[in-house]
C-alpha cells in the first residue's frame, strides 16, 4: 500500500515536473477572461475605418472635421507647437506650468475675475483630458464619500456610468431628455433633483449635452440652481465643449457662472480635447472650489495622492501646449476665432442637412436637428434605422442615433439627406 | 469627512432632542454654529424663506479632508530646491544628468521630434490600447523581434501611461479576475509600488531581497518567502537594475526564481523601467524577462520609457501580458482596454510617436543604442570613482565593493535614516530615508565631497 502511494505520488511529480518543463505552457491563467464588451463609441470608428466604401461618412464620435472630412490641428495649435519646439527639457511637468495651465482653465470657465480664483479658494489639477478629470472626482467622491452615489442623466456619455463604476460608486439616473419632444423633460428632471436625496452628487452638462444636444435654457438652469440649494445637492459639471454650442466661451458657461452666483461649491471637469483639437494629447483639468485655500490645498493633495497611483503626472506636450496658448493673448484670441469657425460650421451643417430632408418631403418633424446645439443631434433614429444606414449606405453612428455633425460636409450631406430620408421615409 | 464634520458640530452644539439623534447640517439647529463662519462673499442677501439654504452653500462638504502625506520620493527635490547651500548634492530622484549635472535630452528624441514637427501630424485619438506603431515595437524591443510569443501572437500589449500607469493597469486587471489574489513586492521595492497595487485593492506582501549584512541580496530570504506564500500569487520582480537596492540576481538565481515560481504555479509580474540602463545593452537588460517567456511561462511585463529615453515627462510606456494562446491574448487585451477606457480613454499620443519613430528606424535606432552607451557608461564611471573615493579616504577598512556590484540609476548604500538625515542637514546631500543614492545625479567632480559624507554619515552618527 505505502509503495503504491509513493508510486503514485512518484508519477504525479514527475508527470507535473515533466508537464511545467515542456515549451507549451503549462498554466493556462487567463482562461476565465471573456471577451469585453467592445465600447460602444470606439467600435464605430473601428467599422468605419474597416469600411472600403467610397462614399462612408463617419458620424460616430465626437471629433470635428473641416469641410473636406479631415481632421484639424488648428493654426494656434501649431504656432503654438513652433513656439514650445526645442523648450527647455522637463522632467515631470514643473511646478509653475501646472499651475498657468490649472489657472488659465479655471478662468476660462469660472470668469476671469472670479473672486476664488483670485482668492485661491479653489483646488485645480490637470487630468487626463475629461475622462481623467472624471475619474479623479469619481476617486476622490467614493474616497471621502463611500456611502454615496452619482446621479447621470438619462442619457449621458456611455464612458460616465463606467467611470463611476469603475470607481466604485453606484450610479442612478435622473430623466433629462424627452424622445417626444427631442428636447428637454423639465418637469420630470426638477421631480428628480427634489426627490433625490439631499446632498445627492448630480453630474450636469453645463452645454452641448452628449450626446442629446439638448440643454436648459438660462431660465431652467436658475430654477434647478435653486432646486439644488434646496436639496444640497453636490453640482460636479463635465464640460468637454466649452465654445462648441454656441461659438462663445462666456456663453457656453453661463450655467455654471448660474451656479457660483448663487453659492454653490461645484466640482468641474474640463477637457482641451475637442475645443482645442487635441484629443490625442489627454489635456483636460479638474477644480473643486473650496471653503478657504488651506481646504483647497488639503484637497488639491489628495487629488495629486490618487493621480500618483494611478499614472505619477500627467503627460507634459499637451499641457505646454495649452498654457502657452491661453497665456498668449495673440495666440488665445486666434483660437476663439478657430473656435467660432469650428461652431459655426456645425451649424450650418445642422442647417443644410434639415433643409434637405425637407426638400426630400421627409415625412417627420426635423426641428431638433437645429434646435439641439454642440456637436451631436440625437436623430430619433431607432437602432433598425441606424443598421440599415450603416450597412445599407455605409454611415456610421452609435446606434442610440446619435450624429456627430462634425462628421457632416457639404460635399456628403445630400448622400446623408437621401440615406436619411430613404430609412425614415415610412415612418 | 463627514463622520468629522458631524462630530464638529456635535461638539460645538447642545444636543437637540428633537433631532432624534442625528444632525443634519442642512438644518436650522446649525445655524447658530455657522453664522458665526465668514459670510460667504457671493451671497447674495434676498431671502429664500429657509435658513438651510443660506447655510448649506457657506460649507464645503469636503470639510473633512485633511492632507495627503508627501510623497517621499518627490519630497526630495522639492526640499533640494528650497536648499540654498552651494554644496548641495540632489541624488533623490531616478533622472538621469549630465557630468554637467544638466537634464538630458537624447538626441535621437529631438530628431524624432523634429520629424514629428515637419510632417505636421494630426492630434487624432490613439485607439484606446495605443498606437499601433509603438506596441509593436516595444513588445520587440523587449522580448525581441522574432520571438516565438510575438510570433505566436500570444501577446497582448496596451500602451500605458509610464510604468505607473502600465502597473495600474495590470493591477486592475488582477484585481478584477484573481480577487483575492496577492502580489509579492520585494523589500525593499519602489515606494510606489505599494500605493498603486492600495488604491487598486490588490493584497500585497513582501519577500526578502536586501539583506543589509551583506548590502547584497538574500537569496535564501527570497526563494523562502516566494515559496511560502499561498499558491497563484503574482511575483512582482526588477527586469533589472532593481530600485531602490541596484542588486539584480545573477543568471543562475533567475533560473532558481523561475524554478520555485514554477512550482507554485505563481505568475511572474516584470517591472522593467531601465531596460538598457543597467549594463548599457538593451538585450541584455530584457535577459530575465526573455528567460521566463522561454520557459513557456505566462507573464506580464510593464514598461517604461521615461528613463532609458529621458521621456520622463510624456508618460510613455506598456503593459504586456504573455498567455498561453492567441485567443487568450486577445481577451486579455479586450479586458486591458475595457480597463483602461474609464479611466482616461485612450493614451497620450506624443510619447507614443517619439518611440515608434526612434525604435522604429534603424539608424535612430542604432543611435539610441549609442546614447544609451554612454548615459550607462558615466554610471558605471561614477560608480567607480565613488568607489575609489571611499576605498582612498575610509580609514575604517569597510568593505565599498557593493558600489560596483549594484547595477543601475541607484545603489543602496546601507546608510540608516538618520545617517541619511546627516547627509542632508550637515552635507547638503539630498537622497531618500532609506539610504538610496541616485547615481544619475553624481557627478566626477562630486564623487570625492559625497564620499567624505557617506564615510562621516557611516563612521559618526549612529
Amino acid at each position: 500500500m505505502q509503495r503504491t502511494r509513493m508510486m503514485i505520488k512518484w508519477t504525479h511529480d514527475t508527470v507535473r515536473r515533466r508537464f511545467m518543463s515542456t515549451s507549451a505552457a503549462a498554466i493556462d491563467w487567463w482562461n476565465h477572461v471573456g471577451h469585453a464588451p467592445k465600447d460602444p463609441i470606439m467600435s464605430v470608428t473601428e467599422a468605419f475605418l474597416s469600411d472600403t466604401s467610397p462614399n462612408k461618412i463617419n458620424l460616430g464620435v465626437g471629433a470635428y472635421r473641416d469641410d473636406d472630412g479631415r481632421p484639424v490641428v488648428l493654426q494656434c495649435v501649431r504656432d503654438g507647437e513652433a513656439k514650445i519646439a526645442g523648450t527647455g527639457f522637463l522632467e515631470s511637468v514643473s511646478a509653475s506650468v501646472s499651475s498657468k495651465l490649472v489657472e488659465e482653465s479655471v478662468k476660462l470657465i469660472y470668469g476671469k475675475d472670479a473672486d476664488f480664483i483670485k482668492e485661491g479658494r479653489f483646488a485645480g489639477v490637470q487630468a487626463l483630458s475629461g475622462t481623467g478629470a472624471c475619474r479623479l472626482f469619481a476617486e476622490f467622491q467614493r474616497r471621502f464619500y463611500p456611502q454615496s452615489k452619482i446621479y447621470l442623466p438619462i442619457p449621458t456619455w456611455s464612458n460616465h456610468h463606467n467611470i463611476w463604476r469603475d470607481a466604485q460608486v453606484p450610479g442612478r439616473t435622473f430623466h433629462y431628455y424627452h424622445p417626444d419632444s427631442k428636447g428637454l423633460h423639465f418637469a420630470a428632471l426638477m421631480d428628480d433633483i427634489k426627490n433625490a436625496p439631499d446632498r445627492s452628487f448630480f453630474l450636469l452638462h453645463p452645454c452641448a449635452h452628449n450626446p442629446t444636444g439638448v440643454d436648459p435654457t438660462e431660465e431652467q438652469w436658475r430654477d434647478i440652481s435653486n432646486l439644488f440649494k434646496v436639496k444640497n445637492h453636490f453640482p460636479f459639471f463635465d464640460m468637454a465643449y466649452q465654445g462648441f454650442a454656441s461659438g462663445d466661451l462666456d456663453k457656453d458657461a453661463k450655467a455654471m457662472r448660474i451656479f457660483l452666483e448663487d453659492g454653490h461649491l461645484i466640482g468641474c471637469a474640463q477637457s482641451f480635447a475637442k475645443n482645442m483639437g487635441l484629443y490625442g494629447h489627454r489635456v483636460g483639468c479638474l477644480s473643486v472650489l473650496c471653503a478657504d485655500a488651506k481646504q483647497a490645498v488639503a484637497i488639491k493633495s489628495q487629488l495629486q495622492h490618487i493621480t500618483r497611483a494611478m499614472y505619477s503626472s500627467p503627460p507634459v506636450h499637451g499641457i505646454l501646449l495649452v498654457s502657452t496658448i491661453l497665456s498668449d493673448p495673440h495666440l488665445k484670441e486666434l483660437w476663439k476665432k478657430e473656435l467660432k469657425v469650428m461652431a459655426n460650421r456645425i451649424h450650418r451643417m445642422r442647417s443644410t442637412l434639415r433643409e434637405s430632408l425637407k426638400k426630400l418631403g421627409s415625412p417627420l418633424n426635423w426641428d431638433h436637428m437645429t434646435n439641439q446645439v454642440g456637436m451631436f443631434c440625437f436623430s430619433g433614429l431607432s437602432p433598425d434605422q441606424v443598421n440599415r444606414l450603416m450597412k445599407e449606405f455605409h454611415i456610421y453612428m452609435t446606434y442610440d442615433g446619435r450624429m456627430s455633425m462634425a462628421g457632416v460636409t457639404t460635399s456628403n450631406v445630400s448622400y446623408l439627406a437621401n440615406a436619411i430620408h430613404e430609412v425614415t421615409k415610412f415612418g | 469627512m463627514a463622520s468629522t464634520m458631524l462630530s464638529l458640530v456635535s461638539a460645538a452644539l447642545p444636543l437637540q432632542e428633537n433631532h432624534k439623534g442625528k444632525m443634519n447640517l442642512g438644518s436650522s439647529d446649525c445655524s447658530t454654529f455657522l453664522r458665526k463662519e465668514k459670510r460667504n462673499p457671493f451671497m447674495k442677501t434676498k431671502s429664500f424663506g429657509r435658513i438651510n439654504m443660506a447655510i448649506a452653500v457657506n460649507t464645503s462638504r469636503f470639510e473633512g479632508v485633511t492632507m495627503a502625506p508627501p510623497d517621499p520620493i518627490l519630497g526630495v527635490s522639492e526640499a533640494f530646491r528650497a536648499d540654498n547651500s552651494l554644496m548641495k548634492l540632489n541624488l533623490g530622484v531616478g533622472a538621469y544628468r549630465t557630468e554637467e549635472l544638466q537634464p538630458y535630452v537624447l538626441n535621437v528624441v529631438k530628431k524624432a521630434e523634429n520629424l514629428m514637427l515637419e510632417r505636421g501630424e494630426n492630434k487624432e485619438y490613439l485607439p484606446i490600447e495605443g498606437l499601433a506603431a509603438f506596441n509593436k515595437v516595444t513588445a520587440e524591443l523587449l522580448f525581441g523581434a522574432g520571438n516565438p510569443v510575438i510570433e505566436q501572437q500570444r501577446l497582448a500589449t496596451v500602451q500605458g501611461l509610464s510604468g505607473t500607469g502600465s502597473l495600474r493597469l495590470a493591477a486592475a486587471l488582477i484585481e478584477r479576475y484573481f480577487p483575492g489574489a496577492k502580489v509579492l513586492i520585494s523589500s525593499p521595492t519602489w515606494g510606489n509600488h505599494k500605493n498603486i497595487f492600495n488604491d487598486a485593492r490588490v493584497p500585497w506582501s513582501e519577500y526578502r531581497y536586501y539583506d543589509p549584512k551583506t548590502v547584497g541580496l538574500d537569496f535564501d530570504g527570497m526563494i523562502s518567502d516566494i515559496k511560502a506564500a499561498p499558491e497563484g500569487s503574482f511575483v512582482l520582480l526588477h527586469g533589472c537594475a532593481h530600485n531602490p537596492t541596484g542588486i539584480d540576481p545573477t543568471p543562475e538565481q533567475w533560473e532558481k526564481i523561475a524554478d520555485v515560481i514554477q512550482e507554485k504555479n505563481h505568475i511572474p509580474f516584470f517591472d522593467v523601467a531601465y531596460q538598457g540602463f543597467a549594463s548599457g545593452s538593451l538585450d541584455a537588460d530584457a535577459s530575465s524577462v526573455r528567460l521566463f517567456a522561454a520557459r513557456g511561462m505566462e507573464l506580464l511585463v510593464a514598461q517604461s520609457y521615461s528613463k532609458n529615453l529621458g521621456l520622463y515627462a510624456e508618460r510613455i510606456g506598456a503593459i504586456n501580458v504573455v498567455c498561453s494562446s492567441a485567443d487568450a491574448a486577445a481577451r486579455v487585451k479586450s479586458q486591458l482596454k475595457r480597463i483602461a477606457r474609464p479611466m482616461y480613454s485612450n493614451p497620450p499620443i506624443h510619447g507614443a510617436r517619439i518611440v515608434a519613430n526612434v525604435v522604429g528606424d534603424p539608424a535612430l535606432f542604432n543611435e539610441w543604442k549609442e546614447e544609451m552607451e554612454l548615459m550607462a557608461g558615466r554610471i558605471k564611471n561614477v560608480r567607480q570613482k565613488l568607489f575609489d573615493s571611499l576605498s582612498a579616504k575610509d580609514k575604517c577598512g569597510k568593505d565599498w565593493s557593493f558600489i560596483l556590484k549594484q547595477i543601475g540609476m541607484f545603489s543602496f548604500t546601507g546608510l540608516s535614516k538618520v545617517q541619511s538625515e546627516n547627509m542632508t542637514n550637515k552635507w547638503h546631500v539630498y537622497m531618500t530615508k532609506d539610504g538610496r543614492i541616485s547615481l544619475a545625479g553624481l557627478s566626477l567632480a562630486k564623487c570625492e565631497y559625497l564620499a567624505d559624507a557617506i564615510i562621516d554619515s557611516f563612521h559618526c552618527v549612529s
